[in-house]
C-alpha cells in the first residue's frame, strides 16, 4: 500500500537523504530532493550530474544518502543510470535479483539542458525505466553562477554580467520540458517545491508509469538569485503564481495544467525580490520587463492551448458551451 | 577439443565475448571496430547470449552505461577504436578510479585530423596513463586469447581494474587468419562467475560511488589505484599459466622472440611483430644475431622484466606506430629508455616512427632497421636517435 500524501503519514517515513549535508542554507535543491525520496514507496537507487547537489551530499568519508547513489561526471547522470537499470534488467532476466527496483538521475540545469542534454535525450530515446528529474535553478551555480540554456531572459550572471552596453541575458530559456515530452515518452511534468502535494504526487505517478520520465523542477539559489536565504519556498511559489513556472504534465502526449492560479500575478511580483534582476528595474531597460512579461503571457496561452487541445471531448463540448 | 577456423579478428574477439556471455554491453558504431559489436549485436538478437545490450548515442555515454553497469554488479563490456576512445577519454579514469573491471577491445585506429580509419597506435596510447590494464595482439589468435584472459585479469580480486584488448585495425580487425577457438565450456570455467564488489544494485548495503575527495584524501586514492597496478604482472602470469592449460598456448608479460643471444634487436608492438619476426629470421640465417621483443602487457609496463630481457643487446630500435608530439621520442620508446636506464651497461637505442594512418610496414622497412643497428654496432656511432620511416619527407 502506497503511504497516503498526508504530512502526518509521510512524517512517519525514514528520510533517505539525511541532514549534515553541506548545501546552503535556503538551497531549494535538497528540499526537492527530500520530496522525491518522500514520495518514492519502492527502493530507489540514484545517479547524480557533478553539480552543487553532488558535491556537497558525498564528500568522502560521509554521504548524504541512505539508498545506493552513484556520481560518474557532469554530463553522463542520464548514461549513468541507464547502465545501472540495464544491469537490473539483465540480472532479473536471469532469477539473481527479485526486488522491485526504481531509477532516478538527479542533475542540475547545467547538467541537463546544456552538457548532459544529449545522455539525456539517447537515455529517454532508449526507453529506460527511470525517471530524470532535474532541479532547474538557472545557472551554474555550484562553479559560481555562470549562463547556463536554463537561465531566464534578462538574468545578471557572471558570464552574461548586466553592464553598460548588455544588460544581462537576452535569450529565452530552452524549454526543456517540451523538448523532453517531444522525445513521445510517456510521462513528462514541471513542478515546484512550493507546490509539495502536486510535486509528490507527480513523482509517485511517474514511478509507477513504465519507462522513461522526466521531471523539472525550480529550485531557488539563494547566491545565484541574490535573494533572501529563506525565500526558497516563497519565490518558487511566486514563479508558479506568475506562470512563468507553469505546473504541468504531459501525459502520453496529453498536457495537462495541475494548478491554475486564481489570479495571475505580474512577472515583477517574481523578479523584484532577485538581484539578478535588479538592473531590469532602471527607466531604460523598461522594455526589458515588458518583453519578459509578454513571453510568460505567451508561453502561458499557448500552454492553455496544448491543455485545451488534448482535453477530454466533453470538457472542450462544455467549454464552448459556456463561450 | 580446440574448433579451427578461418576468421577476421573482429569476428574472433565478438565469439570470445559471446563465449564469456556478459551481462550488459554497451556499444556504439565506429570504424573498424563496428563490424565486431555488430556481430555481438546478432548473438543478442538470437538469443545466443544474455546480455542486455545498449545501443548508446556516443562514446561517451557508452563508458558511462558501463560504469553505471558494472557498480550496479556484473559483468560488462563495450569495444571501440580512434575517435572513439577519445571521446571516452574523461570516462576511462572514471571507470578504473572507480575500480571497474569493464573489458573494452580497442581496435587501434589513427586519431584526426586529418581523418584517418587506418591502423595506427594513436588511439590506444592517448588512453596510456588512464589506469587500465592494456594488453596487446599481434594477431587474431592473440586478440582472442587476450579477450578471455582479460575478464581473469581485470576481476581478479586483488586489481579489479579496467582493461583494453588491443588489436590493429584492418590489418587484423578485417583480414582472416586461421586461429583456434576453445570450447564454450572450457572459456565459461576459465573465466568463471563475476563477483560483484559492493554492488549498487544490494539494495539492503546502500553504497555511494564517486566521492567528491579534497586535498586531505585525494592523495592517498591515488596512491591506493597505483597499489594492484603493481599487482597486475603477476596476475597476468598466473592466469597465462592457467590459460595454457586450456589452450595449450603459452602466453607472458611479453614475447621475446631470438632474443637470448641476440646482439641487436627490435621493440613493436601488434601486427608488425610478426613481419618483423620473417626479417629477424632472415638475419639469422646470415648468421646476424638479431631478435625482438613485442610488448603485450603494455599498461601496466613491466619495466624490470624488459630491462632484464633487453640489457644485454648492443643495439636495440624501438619502433613506434604513434608519435608523441613534443616529446621527442615515441611512447613506447620512452618507456624502453626507462627500463634500461638502470643499467649501466645497455644498448644503444634509436626510435622509428613507421605505419601511422595504415601505412603499410613492409619486410624491408625491418631489414632496413637491422641493418642500421649492425651498422651502429660496427662503428659505435649513432646518425639519428629518430626518425620517421616509410615516408615521403
Amino acid at each position: 500500500m502506497a503511504t497516503p500524501l498526508s504530512l502526518k503519514e509521510l512524517s512517519k517515513k525514514e528520510i533517505l537523504f539525511t541532514p549534515g549535508h553541506r548545501m546552503c542554507a535556503g538551497c531549494g535543491a535538497p528540499i526537492i530532493v527530500k520530496m522525491v525520496l518522500l514520495a518514492a514507496d519502492y527502493p530507489v537507487i540514484a545517479s547524480n550530474a557533478t553539480g552543487c547537489l553532488e558535491v556537497s551530499t558525498c564528500i568522502s568519508d560521509y554521504t548524504a544518502w541512505k539508498i545506493p547513489w552513484i556520481h560518474s561526471a557532469f554530463e553522463n547522470a542520464a548514461a549513468t543510470i541507464s547502465g545501472v537499470e540495464t544491469m537490473y534488467r539483465s540480472l532479473k532476466k536471469q532469477g539473481k535479483i527479485n526486488d522491485e527496483i526504481k531509477f532516478i538521475s538527479f542533475g542540475g540545469d547545467g547538467g541537463t539542458y546544456d552538457i548532459g542534454f544529449q545522455s539525456l535525450s539517447g537515455a529517454m530515446e532508449r526507453g529506460h525505466d527511470m525517471l530524470y528529474i532535474c532541479y532547474d535553478n538557472g545557472a551554474y551555480m555550484n562553479t559560481g553562477i555562470q549562463r547556463s540554456s536554463a537561465t531566464p531572459f534578462g538574468a545578471d550572471t557572471t558570464t552574461c554580467p548586466a553592464g553598460d552596453v548588455i544588460p544581462g541575458k537576452m535569450q529565452q530559456r530552452k524549454d526543456l520540458t517540451k523538448i523532453m515530452a517531444a522525445h513521445n515518452i510517456p510521462y513528462a511534468a514541471q513542478a515546484s517545491p512550493s507546490h509539495w502535494g502536486d510535486l509528490m504526487k507527480k513523482v509517485r505517478k511517474a514511478l509507477e508509469i513504465k519507462g522513461p520520465k522526466f521531471m523539472n523542477v525550480i529550485a531557488p539559489c539563494n547566491r545565484g538569485w541574490r535573494s533572501k536565504t529563506d525565500d526558497a519556498i516563497t519565490l518558487s511559489r511566486l514563479a508558479v503564481e506568475t506562470c512563468c513556472w507553469p505546473l504541468y504534465e504531459i501525459e502520453n502526449g496529453n498536457t495537462k495544467i495541475t494548478f491554475k492560479p486564481r489570479e495571475k500575478k505580474p512577472l515583477v511580483d517574481f523578479l523584484k525580490p532577485q538581484g539578478r534582476f535588479k538592473h531590469l528595474f532602471t527607466p531604460e531597460n523598461e522594455w526589458l520587463l515588458k518583453e519578459a512579461q509578454e513571453q510568460v503571457d505567451k508561453n502561458w496561452e499557448r500552454l492553455l492551448a496544448e491543455e485545451a487541445c488534448f482535453a477530454p471531448k466533453e470538457t472542450k463540448e462544455k467549454a464552448s458551451k459556456e463561450q | 577439443m580446440a574448433r579451427i577456423v578461418a576468421v577476421t579478428g573482429n569476428e574472433a574477439v565478438a565469439e570470445a565475448l559471446k563465449q564469456i556471455n556478459p551481462d550488459v554491453c554497451a556499444a556504439y558504431p565506429i570504424t573498424p571496430q563496428t563490424d565486431m559489436m555488430q556481430r555481438f549485436a546478432g548473438f543478442v538478437s538470437d538469443g545466443k547470449v544474455k546480455t542486455e545490450i545498449i545501443l548508446v548515442e556516443s562514446e561517451h555515454s557508452s563508458m558511462s552505461a558501463c560504469i553505471g553497469a558494472s557498480a550496479a554488479g556484473g559483468r560488462v563490456i563495450t569495444a571501440t577504436s580512434s575517435q572513439g576512445l577519445a571521446l571516452m577519454w574523461e570516462m576511462l579514469f572514471i571507470a578504473s578510479g572507480l575500480r571497474l573491471p569493464i573489458i573494452m577491445p580497442v581496435v587501434n585506429r589513427a586519431l584526426s585530423a586529418p581523418l584517418n580509419i587506418h591502423g595506427d597506435h594513436s588511439d590506444a596510447m592517448g588512453a596510456r596513463d588512464a589506469g587500465w590494464i592494456q594488453l596487446w595482439s599481434e594477431n587474431t589468435q592473440e586478440a582472442y586469447d587476450n579477450t578471455i584472459q582479460a575478464f581473469r585479469i581485470g576481476e581478479h580480486m586483488d586489481i579489479r581494474l579496467p582493461v583494453i584488448i588491443c588489436l590493429d585495425g584492418f590489418i587484423i580487425s578485417h583480414s582472416i587468419e586461421r586461429i583456434e577457438y576453445i570450447e564454450d565450456s572450457d572459456v565459461r570455467n576459465f573465466v568463471g562467475d563475476f563477483k560483484a564488489v559492493n554492488p549498487l544494485l544490494d539494495i539492503r548495503h546502500p553504497v555511494s560511488y564517486g566521492p567528491l575527495i579534497l586535498p586531505d584524501y585525494y592523495m592517498e586514492f591515488m596512491r591506493a589505484h597505483a597499489e594492484p597496478m603493481a599487482k597486475v604482472p603477476k596476475v597476468v602470469l598466473d592466469v597465462a599459466k592457467d590459460f595454457e592449460k586450456i589452450s595449450g598456448r603459452k602466453y607472458g608479460l611479453f614475447e621475446a622472440y631470438r632474443l637470448d643471444d641476440a646482439e641487436i634487436g627490435l621493440v613493436i608492438l601488434n601486427s608488425a611483430a610478426g613481419t618483423s619476426k620473417d626479417v629477424i629470421d632472415e638475419f639469422r640465417n646470415k648468421g646476424i644475431k638479431a631478435g625482438l621483443l613485442k610488448p603485450r602487457l603494455y599498461r601496466p609496463f613491466p619495466y624490470a622484466e624488459v630491462g632484464e630481457a633487453l640489457k644485454h643487446l648492443k643495439a636495440v630500435c624501438v619502433l613506434d606506430r604513434a608519435d608523441a608530439f613534443g616529446g621527442s621520442f615515441g611512447p613506447v620508446f620512452i618507456d624502453i629508455a626507462a627500463s634500461l636506464y638502470p643499467y649501466k651497461e645497455r644498448p644503444f637505442l634509436i626510435n622509428k616512427i613507421y605505419g601511422l594512418g595504415g601505412r603499410d610496414y613492409l619486410p624491408e622497412h625491418a631489414a632496413l632497421v637491422l641493418d642500421e643497428l649492425a651498422e651502429i654496432v660496427k662503428t659505435g656511432k649513432v646518425k639519428t636517435f629518430k626518425e620517421y620511416i616509410g615516408v615521403r619527407e
